[in-house]
């Protein structure tokens, strides 16, 4: 139990430093950064319940006041803006990722890819277009038009995701819990 | 720690954080409600005045937190600038501003601890059904308590991989950074149960 309560808050707060390293600059100024990275890591690492525990712990916080999404946002706002649905779609990512890397049982690289990228773009993106439709009162398609030049820089997320992932595991692999 | 906490105490200041909670969410529902371009240029006039009333500083500081809703505004105003219809498009950016105003006054008014006791207060429930809230409370402290540590971490492994590196990217320090919270994070644990553990054994 101590374990478990202690990794959730480390890797909340490992999302939240993450938000710092910087980014590479795509076209029209969309900043890349870790933080989304961070999210596939807590569901590759810790599995389905702790990975989710501990992305939703990151949003609570969030908007409880804290400016930890990168960029320096905070605060109960985001849940009003177009941004609405990666906020609450951070949490059910990493739980995606988790619930699949405990089931695909393939080497980790591997797995971390399928998992990362089932949890970090497909249910992380289903409720941010749906957001966005909402909020901007626009279809689907437009909606998803707008973010789609995210998904290129997830895509390099979820590679690095599948490597940093193997990393860690060959380094330790008794601290990769989704495997144990 | 840097909170979103405007340090200027205001009016907003002395309601209740559920209360104004409470309003936040009758409010946002109630916008949503609200079809006519009149009516809102109204409100987001109103928001307005209620930041300024706070005084200059606290407005700047306002305006900087809807900053970044910037390109929407943009896209939103473009492509009904095309399709001809301002009207829709006015609409859709009034009401996105008031309300993430109105928000943001929330959260500029009150303190963080006020939000995490109104947090614990929801979760309340859980104890009558014999979930422990407190391992909830410890995970909050722990992860506040481990931001500022894992930033300056982040930093110093920044500084030393640019010393040392040729190259400007940040990315390799994932993996040890990681690897290093998690090793903290086992310590900590154990540390945790030579005080006692978490307390879900004994009563709530």
């Amino acid at each position: 139990m101590e374990r478990s309560t202690v990794l959730i808050a480390v890797l909340a707060a490992l999302v939240a430093a993450l938000g710092l390293v910087p980014k590479f600059t795509l076209a029209f100024g969309v900043p890349i950064t870790a933080q989304s990275l961070g999210i596939m890591m807590c569901g590759t690492v810790l599995g389905a319940k702790r990975g989710g525990a501990a992305a939703l712990l990151f949003i609570v916080l969030t908007l409880a006041g804290l400016p930890l999404l990168a960029g320096g946002r905070g605060g109960l706002g985001l849940l009003s803006g177009p941004s609405v649905g990666f906020i609450i779609g951070f949490p059910l990512a990493a739980f995606v990722t988790g619930w699949v890397m405990e089931r695909v049982q393939t080497n980790v690289l591997t797995s971390s890819f399928i998992a990362s990228f089932m949890g970090g773009v497909v249910a992380l993106y289903i409720p941010g277009v749906i957001g966005m439709a909402l909020i901007l009162d626009k279809s689907l398609m437009a909606a998803f038009g707008l973010v789609s030049a995210f998904v290129i820089g997830d895509l390099v997320k979820v590679v690095i995701c599948g490597f940093v992932t193997q990393a860690i595991y060959r380094a330790q692999p008794e601290k990769v819990l989704s495997r144990s | 720690m840097l909170t979103l906490t405007s340090p200027q105490k205001t009016i907003f200041h002395k309601i209740s954080a559920s209360q104004k909670l409470l309003a936040l969410c009758v409010l946002s529902t109630a916008l949503f409600q609200v079809g006519s371009l009149f009516i809102l240029s109204g409100l987001i006039f109103t928001v307005m005045a209620l930041y300024l009333a706070q005084g200059w500083s606290f407005a700047r500081f306002g305006a900087r937190m809807l900053w970044p809703l910037w390109p929407f505004v943009a896209i939103i105003a473009l492509y009904h600038g095309v399709t001809n219809d301002i009207e829709t498009g006015g609409e859709i950016i009034l009401r996105m501003l008031i309300a993430v105003a109105l928000a943001n006054l929330v959260t500029m008014t009150t303190t963080l601890n006020d939000m995490i006791d109104v947090l614990m207060r929801l979760l309340r429930p859980l104890n009558w059904f014999g979930v422990s809230t407190k391992p909830v409370a410890i995970t909050i402290a722990l992860f506040i308590r481990f931001i500022p540590t894992l930033i300056d971490r982040s930093i110093t492994m920044l500084a030393a991989l640019r010393a040392r590196s040729a190259g400007k990217s940040g990315w390799r320090i994932i993996v040890p950074l990681t690897l290093s919270v998690l090793n903290d994070a086992e310590h900590v644990a154990n540390a945790l149960r030579a005080r006692g553990g978490v307390g879900t054994k004994d009563k709530g």
